[in-house]
């Protein structure tokens, strides 16, 4: 049996909600930004920087930041809960190790975005 | 639960159908861009910090082994985008069944191969 404790939204139709919104603001996402860069063959640094210095930009960047984390999140949780069943701890600390990175990504991308 | 019940996880003596094949695959790229990511911000920071950081970013890129980091990184976005994409098609039912499932597997897995090598002309 596997904790059901560590899991993001405390229940599988939570998590399925979480896992497919996120999907959804990624998908977007990176569909505008490739379409941004194959517009621009000659992307230059004030084109970029000015992209990314819109506040609408800083706040379609952060949900896909968050939904990274989230979806992430949720992705490595179910991997973790199929292949490490052996040890309770185990895989608790593989869990830990997978949050610290995300809280990372989160603060880390914060600090780009906002620097901007 | 019935512990007794026969079960076999020998992957070595299972042929995968190719709706599996389509799904591991799809589970193997999210495990990889789960560490591209500090990849992806390495680089945006580096993007967005001054013109010189952006313009040395751009010779960095040119380099063979950042060129091949980059496609992998951008095939393995690629092929979970197709796959995430058939994932929310079957949410609405569609290409569920047996046979329309292994055909959306066929479609996803050529689709991906697809994005793998537009990928790739892309970045050389």
């Amino acid at each position: 049996m596997v904790n059901s404790v560590t899991n993001f939204g405390r229940s599988g139709l939570y998590d399925w909600v979480i896992q497919r919104l996120s999907a959804v603001i990624l998908a977007i996402y990176t569909l505008f930004l490739f379409g941004f860069v194959v517009a621009s063959p000659d992307l230059t640094f004030a084109e970029w920087h000015g992209l990314f210095s819109q506040v609408w930009m800083k706040v379609f960047s952060l949900a896909a930041l968050i939904s990274i984390c989230a979806h992430a999140w949720v992705g490595m949780w179910t991997i973790s809960t199929d292949y490490i069943t052996g040890s309770t701890s185990l895989r608790f600390i593989f869990q830990l190790v997978m949050a610290g990175f995300l809280f990372t990504y989160l603060v880390w991308g914060i600090d780009i975005l906002w620097s901007v | 639960m019935n512990s007794n019940r026969p079960k076999n996880l020998d992957l070595t003596t299972i042929e995968l159908p190719l709706p599996a094949k389509a799904s591991i695959l799809h589970r193997i790229s999210g495990f990889a861009l789960f560490f591209a990511v500090a990849f992806m911000l390495c680089a945006l920071g580096a993007s967005l910090e001054s013109e010189q950081s952006f313009n040395e970013l751009k010779d960095v890129m040119n380099g063979g082994l950042a060129k091949f980091i980059t496609w992998g990184i951008l095939s393995a976005l690629g092929y979970h985008f197709v796959a995430g994409v058939k994932h929310l098609l079957m949410d609405m039912g569609i290409g569920e069944t047996k046979e329309s499932g292994r055909t959306g597997a066929i479609i996803t897995l050529i689709a991906g191969v697809v994005v793998i090598v537009l990928a790739g002309v892309w970045v050389w």
